[in-house]
């Protein structure tokens, strides 16, 4: 279960040469994997549409019958390769997106290109090459798990019916569930019935892979686990295209995002970038907080702010060890000080000015 | 058939289309299913996947196995195949005492037609079961069906799965469509089979006396019991093609099915109204008792004809706004 990471082309951690000759052969300190083991940014080289948008709108607009506008002239471009977060509280319009992508909505305006194919117009040809998890799995109560993926199978035409048992043996495979494979879909844990519908995503290989809130219902040792199929997946050069409302499974997992708020789209590209464009904090932790926040303030920093027992500000364009050394010079007790890295959340408040719904 | 259809796509490695033509129709009624399928990814960049016509026949294969798995449909079936029982078991109680249900000609009596002649003849009692049948049994058990072919998937949230697989809308609702008529002619058979078993058990079986007061033998006789057997199932097509229509108009399975069935009931009671004389021919169930009509010598075609056409008409019309609607339609379950 645990996956050893090679003991050998790992970068030795500085403090090895110390600790090296201590350890008995029993208490090898095991290297436990890092919680979510960030791989460089992978972006795989993808013959057929390299360079171009898997996932491409224009103005894409869609308004329902009662006049209620869920998504209003999004221009996406989502590159071939990538692990893209599609990013958005409840009811941003996310998932009528991914509907429309998937030839399921008619957009009321705007096209949306999947595959440099228009849809709906090409969905016979765009989607036996895309994958999807729509708003949760949805299961045939009454037939086993291996008969769900029969049957999604079967309703693709292009997938050959000689090999449909194989794959479809792999496919449970690949997400775990092989051992419950027999069992009536109905008896399926919620995780459990989460992991059939991306099964039966992955019945065949894919060049994208459309997954709305996959780690929805699922337990931390899941979640981890799906992220892992994720990047695995991408790994293998398919396009990856997640929606969530969980900021950092974004953080984690892709390599481009977009943020939706309110049927709009506020920003999209790499996640680097947009962490990035929102700064960091200056933090100082001391039991004095009203003398820090004098002596921060006279130092020329700005949108002081004072909490409990912290005292945090816009980090200043100067030598950071000028401002330690004159909070001691004014006798402040300082416990800690330092720069808070920007997150994809503080990133998102910044462009929204609002806060995130993180519910779940 | 669904086996061959899988032996004839094992076997044949990359038929060219002159072979899968060839094949299809061979496939009666489905032929059509087969259709759109074949233009599916031709010249797809980078695609290697040069998919079989044939196997765009998996998902009614996959659907006849659903149906046909569920406990819902086994349950209709057994129901189904109850009503002769009982009719056959009432009729040799009834008449186990010497004496019988009226003796006079076929048509007769309170009962359903033709029950006056089951003690004398056994296969009496197919007809019988199957008039018995008609008006509700039936038409409810295909209501049930086509009502749920959509909306119940709809409803599970599968039929979005469905969908992107891609199932193609059209390719989805001929596939339903062919199932329900499936149905129709299984449902039929199983009241027919039962009938007959059960008829041939309690009562002795012999040359066929006909409504015309002929005499006919008893394989012509099990001959026209197919025949009649037939266009009772053929006489559930329309309300087959209205369940699925209505079927595509909403996300709740329960309600297409509620509403199938109350239409059903609704035609059924207005066909009773004599002051809508004028309408009553347009009704899909006005000449539902015409299979009576087979078992004259020679037979009387025109109202057996009239059934046809206008369940055809039925199925024309609904099938058509099933399509339209269906093909439009923003899927939101």
């Amino acid at each position: 279960m645990e996956e050893l990471p090679a003991a050998d082309p790992a970068p030795a951690p500085v403090p090895v040469s110390i600790s090296a000759p201590a350890p008995t052969p029993g208490s090898v300190p095991v290297p436990v994997p890092e919680p979510e083991p960030v791989p460089a940014p992978v972006t795989v080289p993808v013959a057929p549409d390299s360079g171009e948008s898997v996932i491409a709108t224009s103005a894409l607009t869609k308004r329902y019958r009662g006049g209620q506008l869920a998504v209003d002239r999004l221009d996406l471009a989502v590159p071939a390769g990538s692990v893209f977060g599609f990013l958005g509280p409840n009811g941003s319009g996310k998932t009528t997106t991914i509907r429309m992508l998937m030839g399921l909505i008619e957009p009321t305006s705007g096209t949306a290109r999947v595959l440099g194919r228009p849809m709906p117009g090409a969905s016979r040809a765009v989607l036996p090459h895309v994958g999807a998890l729509i708003e949760g799995p949805a299961l045939y109560g009454f037939l086993s798990g291996r008969d769900n993926l029969m049957r999604y199978d079967a309703a693709d035409p292009t997938a050959d019916p000689r090999t449909r048992r194989t794959r479809v043996a792999a496919a449970l495979d690949r997400v775990g569930l092989t051992p419950a494979a027999g069992k009536k879909a109905k008896a399926y844990s919620l995780g459990m019935k989460q992991r059939l519908g991306l099964a039966a995503a992955l019945l065949q290989p894919r060049r994208l892979l459309v997954l709305d809130e996959p780690t929805n219902g699922l337990d931390p040792q899941g979640m981890r686990e799906i992220r892992a199929l994720i990047r695995e997946v991408a790994s293998e050069g398919t396009t990856v295209f997640l929606s969530s409302h969980l900021l950092d499974e974004i953080e984690q997992v892709c390599t481009h995002a977009a943020v939706m708020a309110q049927g709009r789209l506020i920003a999209q590209g790499a996640v680097a970038e947009l962490a990035a464009g929102a700064r960091g904090r200056l933090v100082v932790t001391t039991p004095d907080v009203g003398d820090a926040a004098r002596v921060l303030k006279e130092q020329g920093i700005t949108d002081v702010v004072v909490e409990e027992n912290r005292v945090t500000g816009e980090p200043p364009g100067r030598e950071l060890a000028d401002i330690t050394a004159a909070l001691v010079a004014a006798g402040v007790r300082v416990r800690g000080f330092g720069l808070e890295r920007a997150s994809l959340e503080d990133a998102f408040v910044a462009l929204t000015g609002e806060g995130f719904d993180v519910a779940g | 058939m669904s086996r061959a259809e899988g032996k004839a796509s094992a076997g044949s490695e990359a038929p060219s289309g002159g072979e899968a033509l060839a094949v299809g129709p061979a496939d009666g009624t489905y032929a059509g299913a087969g259709v759109p399928s074949t233009t599916s990814t031709p010249g797809k960049p980078g695609a290697p996947k040069t998919p079989s016509p044939l196997w765009t026949f998996g998902l009614l294969r996959s659907e006849l196995g659903v149906t046909f798995r569920r406990w819902r449909t086994l349950a209709l079936l057994a129901v189904l195949a109850a009503v002769p029982v009982m009719v056959g078991v009432a009729v040799e109680i009834e008449t186990s005492d010497g004496s019988s249900i009226d003796g006079g000609g076929g048509g007769g009596g309170g009962g359903p037609v033709f029950i006056a002649q089951i003690t004398s003849n056994g296969l009496f009692l197919v007809f019988t079961a199957l008039a018995a049948t008609l008006p509700f049994f039936l038409p409810m058990a295909v209501g049930v069906i086509a009502g749920d072919a959509i909306a119940g998937e709809a409803n599970a949230g599968t039929l979005r799965y469905l969908l992107v697989s891609p199932a193609g809308r059209v390719r989805l609702l001929l596939v339903k469509y062919a199932t329900t008529m499936v149905f129709c002619l299984v449902a039929t058979l199983v009241v027919a089979a039962s009938a007959l078993a059960v008829g041939a058990l309690l009562f002795p079986l012999g040359e066929v006396t006909t409504i015309s007061g002929t005499r006919i033998g008893l394989a012509e006789g099990l001959g026209r019991a197919v025949l009649i057997a037939l266009m009772v199932a053929a006489s559930l097509l329309g309300l087959a093609a209205l369940g699925l229509f209505v079927s595509t108009l909403t996300n709740s399975g329960i309600a297409a099915m509620a509403t199938t069935v109350g239409l059903l009931i609704t035609v059924q009671i207005l066909d009773q109204i004599p002051q809508l004389s004028a309408l009553q021919p347009y009704f899909f169930s006005h000449y539902w008792l015409s299979f009576a009509d087979l078992m004259r010598d020679p037979v009387h075609w025109d109202d057996l004809l009239r059934n046809l056409e206008l369940q055809a008409l039925y199925a024309a019309v609904f099938g058509s706004a099933a399509w339209a609607r269906f093909t439009t339609r923003d899927i939101t379950a």
